[in-house]
């Protein structure tokens, strides 16, 4: 990897990282009822309102107030939360650590299984068990996060089977095994949906590279077929993986959204869905902007991953 | 009609065409060929599982479900069909322009729609809602401005595909004005690949859309939207699952029907490309 594609790349995450929150900031600036009436209600008197703007600086034009929130979030200030009236920053972060556990607990459990049935049915391809994981496969992705979360919860937590609770969350440092079992029904529906993602292209990538001749010599040398399909094979799959993997964490944070809320679970999802119930303001700038830095950085560590393990790539 | 036939022969786009051809039948006739009505309450008959009298059993307040899904078709499905062709139209007409136009232009769009990529799209359709406020029709604007960037991007690279061919060329060297040629000479070489991957879209845009109505920011009761119906479900979940097996089921299917169509299409339309 050379400087000067570390360097490019590096400059283009900025320049990402800059145009998401003049997005960001830029949509939440239409919302329909501003700031003031959040707080004052719609029937407050136009002076109380206008003087509360001009307390809360929003009567300023839009290009100083954008400034002002920028210089505030790049010094981890993010606001005062419209519905709690605490500071937003501390909330987001302790949600996003919360978060962070159940994505990583799901990618960690997918990849588990995802890598080796994708590897089997590329193996087995035309035959029952490829027709098998792309039948499901194909279930899986047209299955919503919802459906599937719902369906596990009716059947997993209800009152005749009650293997897991139906929400809530502890802190794996208070109660380790509580947490997990808090944990298990979100990451299962997290893992079921990203599993039809990742296994289907691990199928594709698997298959393509199974053609190529140096496969057919490692064969034709006779090595033994499991050293060719996990040795040989997969490592040469895994690469184009990793950025269809970092792609996949844009669907995972959707999914996270979605799961949250679902299982009531005190993450960046549930604030979110909150802070738009609510029309809060700055938790819904924070909530958006922050999830979306989280992609862009999965997607950087793809790439950089991506260059640093592939010796042809530079940059184009 | 030969491109039919072929299609029908493709196993993905014949199973594909005959659910996607199913549901659009249901959203168009779905109201009036419903068995039952589907707001009558049968109170002597909450919660049944699927019987000869309620096929697919019924709800909370012994409504019929077959019923209210298929009339709920014409909410989910032209709905998210609509959101598709919003997100294809602006997507097709940034990618092509900025695609024929090339230099700082270009790497400027193209710039800007990464950054918006940087969104995920649910996240991004969810901070337009916030803006537009919650209703069925503006999360099918939240959902075509969400997924627009996307088609921007494919349009275009298919368009520096095209560009770059001979006819083209002779085309500008003719003198041809770069209007016509975008129309005459692009549109209709780009518009394939374009509508292969829209239709992929459908079934996404069939899913957060439902998702988004789930969440609340979307269909409102008493609308017979899929997602919204499993929402209300919910609250019954432990005495019957069967008002969410049936809307899921239901938004199920039809995602596989336009993913397998889409598929389909990929591989008639474009044989070199196996996928």
């Amino acid at each position: 990897m050379s400087a000067s594609f570390l360097i490019k790349r590096l400059f283009l995450m900025v320049l990402t990282a800059f145009v998401v929150s003049i997005i960001v900031f830029g949509v939440t600036q239409l919302l329909p009822a501003d700031a003031a009436v959040m707080i004052l209600g719609e029937n407050a008197t136009p002076e109380a309102m206008a003087a509360l703007s001009s307390r809360l600086g929003l009567d300023r034009p839009a290009p100083i107030q954008y400034f002002d929130w920028l210089v505030g979030v790049l010094h981890g200030d993010f606001g005062i939360s419209l519905r709690t009236g605490q500071a937003v920053g501390p909330t987001i972060f302790e949600a996003l650590g919360r978060s962070a556990l159940l994505a990583a607990l799901s990618l960690f459990t997918v990849s588990i299984v995802a890598i080796p049935l994708g590897v089997w049915a590329a193996a087995r391809r035309g035959k029952a068990a490829d027709l098998g994981v792309s039948v499901l496969s194909y279930m899986g992705i047209s299955l919503p996060e919802f459906v599937l979360a719902t369906l596990l919860l009716a059947w997993l937590a209800g009152p005749s089977v009650g293997l897991f609770p139906a929400s809530g969350y502890t802190s794996p440092l208070e109660n380790p095994l509580d947490a997990l079992h808090h944990l298990a029904l979100p990451v299962i529906t997290l893992s079921i949906v990203l599993l039809a993602h990742i296994s289907r292209m691990v199928r594709s990538e698997m298959v393509d590279t199974l053609d190529s001749d140096f496969i057919r010599a490692a064969r034709l040398r006779g090595l033994p077929r499991r050293q060719v399909l996990f040795r040989h094979a997969l490592r040469n799959s895994m690469l184009p993986a990793i950025t269809v993997i970092a792609l996949d964490i844009g669907y995972l944070i959707g999914g996270v959204i979605v799961v949250e809320e679902i299982f009531s679970f005190p993450g960046v999802g549930r604030q979110l869905i909150l802070a738009i119930q609510n029309r809060d303001l700055p938790m819904l700038q924070a909530g958006v902007l922050i999830m979306s830095m989280t992609y862009a950085l999965a997607n950087l560590a793809a790439d950089l991953a991506y260059a640093a393990l592939d010796k042809r790539i530079q940059f184009s | 009609m030969s491109f039919l036939k072929t299609l029908i022969r493709h196993p993905q786009g014949a199973v594909g065409l005959f659910l996607t051809a199913l549901v659009l039948t249901m959203a168009a006739i779905g109201p009036s060929i419903a068995p039952l009505d589907p707001e009558t309450m049968h109170f002597a008959n909450r919660f049944e599982p699927p019987s000869a009298e309620f096929l697919l059993g019924t709800d909370w307040f012994g409504r019929d479900l077959l019923s209210r899904m298929m009339v709920g078709a014409q909410s989910t499905v032209l709905l998210a069909l609509l959101a598709t062709i919003i997100a294809t139209t602006i997507g097709a007409l940034i990618g092509i322009i900025s695609g024929y136009l090339g230099g700082w232009l270009d790497e400027g769009i193209m710039r800007i729609v990464d950054a918006i990529m940087a969104i995920p799209g649910l996240l991004f359709a969810l901070l337009i809602i916030s803006a537009l406020g919650t209703s069925a029709l503006n999360a099918v604007i939240a959902i075509g401005i969400a997924f627009a960037p996307g088609m921007a991007r494919i349009s275009r690279s298919v368009t520096l595909q095209i560009r770059a061919l001979d006819y083209v060329s002779a085309a500008r060297s003719r003198g041809e004005n770069s209007l016509w040629i975008v129309l005459a000479e692009i549109l209709p070489n780009v518009a394939a690949p374009i509508i292969v991957e829209a239709t992929i879209r459908v079934a996404f845009a069939i899913m957060t859309l439902a998702t988004l109505s789930f969440l609340g920011l979307g269909a409102q009761p008493p609308s017979p939207e899929w997602g919204l119906m499993i929402s209300q479900g919910r609250e019954h979940m432990f005495r019957s699952p069967w008002p969410i097996i049936v809307p899921g089921g239901a938004i199920a299917l039809v995602a596989i029907g336009f993913n397998l169509l889409g598929d389909g299409l990929r591989d008639v339309l474009n044989p070199k490309s196996e996928h």
